[in-house]
């Protein structure tokens, strides 16, 4: 059995920063995630982080955006706390080494995103999330302290009798061990589901873990349904175009050469919040006027070549390798495609789940700062803020607690379970890719941009089916080593939970608010609507309850951009 | 729609068996990638077949391997480009080279990258409290360590250098590159500490051999050989860092050489490296007339190959046109600032045209 005060489950920017909060307050911190901390999808963060730094700007200003970008669902108390520790946040990384852009004065510089009124987002060209992920990893190596556990996936939390969280078991994928971890706290930041999707802007690691684990020990989920469909991805592949090309003056174009969002968003054009755009394009497209691919153009030659080398590579190259396009020179097709988890783990504001001892941060966790709609460049700033947070408090409550006994016997299950998968016969069931692959078109086909009553049950009964056809999943791979063929099994369990959750609450809100659009119910209801849907496991099946909204300052209103 | 042949070269500890090649066919479109080939074949056919593989768009930096021999990452490489190149139809997809094998594609970067990385001190070491605010520093500098930043661990360019086959323990492209990153940012206290490091060590920044292959398969122009040149440039340029693996000194004597002759002379390199670039320095330093008679196998060996002639060593000959190579001399050095190439940082729009060095070679 291995033992920490503290353990992470997950090394993207959640995790880590948590890890190095919990250890920088004397904890003795454990962090444990199925690739290598580098690999996390942290990195596919381009754009940049929001902070209002500038003392022109005010914190107020960035809580006002991210509520009405929120569609009104955001937990208000959550938000002020995120926005005013944006910019010590941000300080921080810069003391830690990141790059951040300077302007002329050689001070922070920033560049515009969506839904925000103030240019307020702090970047590095257009490969944020890639530099801070790996300044914190220099600082993960250097902290030589925080134990790491790279590439060991776990299979399930553990609870003790009176309901406490008392570690995990998670295998070392290299060789195949089955490990018993206690600790006195568990954070899980092990990031969004958007596998459940195909095509998704998500990497193939993001199959929902940690969301599917605190629901199976009864952590209740809150507003699954809030699924973020970023604008600007590539037809086919999902690949992610960062809204920083709209920030840095890209326009977009249907396929007669309108500038459409003229009609959608007069004020605020290509830069309203994420889920306005998405429907605009969605609405051309489905109206006739996209292009026979069902895109919409991005037009990023608008803006300079040598900014776009210095503040938009990535971009070049996605656009060079992945499309066979020169940004520089002509448009490029995108559509609006999978993107954020909004919904998550239900947590407060220091990242404590209802059960006790258990954390969650960054997109996993739903605490909630983003509602209905995530603001482009909130999610880091999420990751970071809830992430120290959880790290912090998790040390405290460590200094608190003495170390759990745990019973090996939870190991054995665990074990017991993975022979079984192993052992079924190949060939007679279906094969792991053939259910994700079927999930991932039902869920876009059903509950992405447009909802409404027909598609959703027609997408609930082939979860359904689909989760009775993973009981029998069968798999290749009988050994112990590198065996992905077992963790796809797996995360295929962990995925079906998750869209599972997902339909039930989109179901369950008749309304449209935020990334929900449903055309059955197509105003937003606040008299009735105005409230989180959170989620647990009652038997096999998600149970609903609803819980209050906090607000704080700002009254819903209606949204205009 | 096109079938295509994965030859993919497999390997399972467990099996007790040795490494061995097995051909998948799949049917995908020639523009999707490499990675997506694997994985049709890992999920339709064999689901033991086993590869890193994250983002599927070469930000990860999970999925390096070798196609057809070259270091690349598996998902932005295009199974149309790669089956034009490959021998005999198959693409040949194997682990990548210069570090162990776990299990088929999957190698062992924990042991050789990672741990040169920890090896280059690879975090940021200021002087004294940070400021209040943000350190305020240069725009360009931090676009310029941007590059280096670009890096995703990849491992394509450990999997390809030259110098790491011959010297396991050279400390490499990859982890030199992040060096760099400390080294060029002007946040960081400790730049002639790392730079004397570096050269100091056997296996540091004179280890690599300037043969270009890092910059070749690097995803993401990281040029990381472009960023062991700069350390050599600061090391001795902006530091004036002689060190004993007497890197600097051969880098001064084949400078030296070429303004003079425009042509190598093999035997004066030897005595003038170990001269710091002076020949009669060379016979009376007492460590280097030792590492000279060290060298003599070498000489031998360049005699009876030809490469050296007693004389060719005593009257090389000239370039033809050697003024115009001293006016290369000087025009570079003429300039007060060094002309760093950085891929980041480009001409404005109007001075920029078709097909020039800012495109970093790639096709427009």
């Amino acid at each position: 059995m291995l033992a920490h005060d503290v353990l992470v489950i997950g090394a993207g920017l959640a995790g880590q920063r948590a890890a190095l909060a919990a250890a920088e307050d004397g904890a003795a911190v454990g962090i444990l995630s199925k690739v290598h901390p580098v690999r996390s999808h942290s990195n596919a963060a381009q754009g940049g982080i929001n902070a209002a730094l500038n003392p022109e700007d005010s914190w107020e200003s960035h809580a006002y955006d991210t509520v009405k970008g929120s569609d009104y669902l955001g937990d208000q108390d959550a938000i002020e706390i995120m926005c005013r520790e944006a910019p010590a946040e941000i300080l921080a990384l810069e003391h830690l080494g990141v790059t951040f852009h300077r302007n002329e004065q050689g001070r922070l510089g920033t560049r515009a995103f969506g839904g925000a009124s103030a240019a307020r987002t702090y970047y590095v060209a257009d490969i944020t999330g890639q530099a801070i992920l790996h300044v914190l990893y220099e600082q993960l190596m250097k902290h030589s302290e925080v134990y790491r556990y790279e590439e060991w996936f776990t299979t399930s939390l553990v609870r003790d009798g009176d309901g406490h969280i008392v570690g995990c078991v998670a295998r070392n994928i290299r060789d195949g061990a089955m490990e018993l971890f206690a600790a006195k706290c568990v954070i899980l930041a092990c990031g969004g589901n958007g596998q459940i999707y195909n095509p998704t802007t998500n990497a193939l690691i993001c199959t929902g873990d940690g969301i599917a684990m605190a629901y199976r020990i009864g952590a209740p989920l809150m507003d699954m349904e809030m699924v973020q469909y970023h604008p600007t991805t590539l037809a086919g592949n999902g690949l992610l175009i960062t809204e920083g090309a709209r920030g840095e003056g890209a326009h977009l174009y249907n396929a007669q050469g309108e500038r459409f969002m003229e009609k959608y968003a007069p004020n605020k054009m290509e830069l309203a919040s994420r889920d306005v755009v998405s429907r605009a394009e969605q609405t051309e497209i489905n109206e006739g006027r996209g292009f026979p691919d069902g895109t919409v153009a991005l037009d990023i030659t608008k803006v300079p070549r040598k900014r776009i080398h210095e503040a938009l590579r990535e971009i070049v190259n996605v656009g060079r390798d992945f499309a066979g396009v020169d940004i520089t020179r002509e448009p490029i097709h995108i559509k609006p495609g999978n993107h954020y988890t909004m919904g998550g783990v239900k947590t407060d504001v220091d990242g404590r789940t209802d059960i006790p001892g258990l954390y969650a941060a960054g997109e996993v966790a739903c605490v909630s700062v983003h509602g209905g709609n995530r603001l482009g460049a909130n999610s880091l700033l999420d990751t970071l803020v809830f992430g120290r947070r959880s790290g912090k408090h998790a040390a405290e409550h460590a200094r608190n607690h003495k170390l759990p006994q745990v019973s090996n016997t939870v190991v054995d299950d665990e074990e017991r379970g993975i022979r079984e998968i192993v052992g079924r016969d190949s060939g007679n069931g279906r094969r792991v890719a053939q259910i994700r692959e079927e999930l991932g078109r039902v869920m876009d086909e059903h509950v992405a941009v447009f909802r409404d009553e027909d598609g959703l049950l027609r997408a609930g009964e082939t979860v359904q089916r689909l989760k009775e056809e993973a009981r029998n999943v069968t798999i290749d791979d009988k050994g112990t080593v590198f065996n992905q063929d077992l963790l796809g099994a797996i995360e295929l369990g962990f995925m079906l939970d998750n869209a599972e959750c997902v339909v039930v609450a989109a179901l369950e809100r008749k309304e449209s608010r935020g990334a929900q659009f449903r055309t059955d119910y197509p105003e937003r209801d606040d008299d009735d609507w105005l409230k989180h849907i959170d989620l647990s496991l009652d038997g096999d099946r998600p149970a609903v309850t609803y819980s209050e909204v906090t607000l704080t300052q700002w009254e819903p209103e209606e949204r205009k951009y | 729609m096109p079938d295509y042949s994965l030859k993919i070269r497999r390997y399972n500890p467990e099996s007790g068996q040795p490494a061995y090649w097995q051909q998948f066919e799949v049917d995908l479109p020639a523009e999707r990638s490499v990675l997506d080939g694997i994985l049709r074949a890992k999920y339709d056919q064999d689901g033991s077949l086993s590869i890193r593989c994250s983002c599927q768009a070469a930000i990860c930096g999970s999925c390096g391997v070798r196609i057809n021999g070259m270091s690349r990452l598996a998902c932005n490489t295009k199974l149309g480009e790669a089956a034009e190149d490959a021998p005999n139809g198959a693409i040949v997809v194997e682990p990548m080279g210069n570090m162990p094998v776990l299990k088929d594609l999957i190698v062992d970067m924990d042991a050789v990258h990672w741990k040169k990385v920890q090896r280059v001190v690879p975090w940021l070491l200021p002087e004294g409290d940070p400021p209040d605010r943000e350190y305020i520093v240069e725009p360009e500098s931090m676009i310029d360590i941007t590059q280096s930043m670009a890096c995703i661990h990849c491992g394509a360019c450990v999997s390809a250098c030259l110098s790491m086959e011959v010297d396991p323990e050279f400390i490499g492209p990859a982890a030199l590159a992040k060096a760099y990153r400390f080294v060029g940012d002007p946040r960081d206290a400790f730049t002639e500490d790392r730079l004397l490091d570096l050269a100091e060590d056997p296996h540091g920044i004179y280890d690599c051999t300037h043969c270009f292959a890092c910059i070749e398969v690097c995803p993401k122009d990281v040029a990381p050989m472009n960023q062991i040149m700069r350390l050599r440039r600061r090391a001795t340029s902006d530091y004036g860092i002689k060190d004993g693996n007497n890197g600097y000194g051969h880098e001064k004597a084949f400078s030296d050489l070429i303004e003079k002759y425009g042509l190598l002379s093999e035997a004066q390199l030897l005595p003038k490296s170990y001269g710091d670039g002076s020949l009669i320095r060379a016979q009376v330093k007492p460590a280097a007339l030792k590492e000279l008679t060290a060298k003599l196998p070498t000489v031998i060996r360049g005699l009876r190959s030809g490469k050296v002639s007693p004389k060719t060593a005593l009257i090389h000959r000239k370039l033809k046109d050697q003024d115009q190579i001293r006016r290369m001399y000087k025009e570079v050095e003429s300039h007060e600032d060094r002309l760093e190439l950085n891929l980041y940082i480009v001409g404005d729009s109007d001075a920029e045209e078709e097909g020039t060095m800012a495109e970093g070679g790639q096709e427009g």
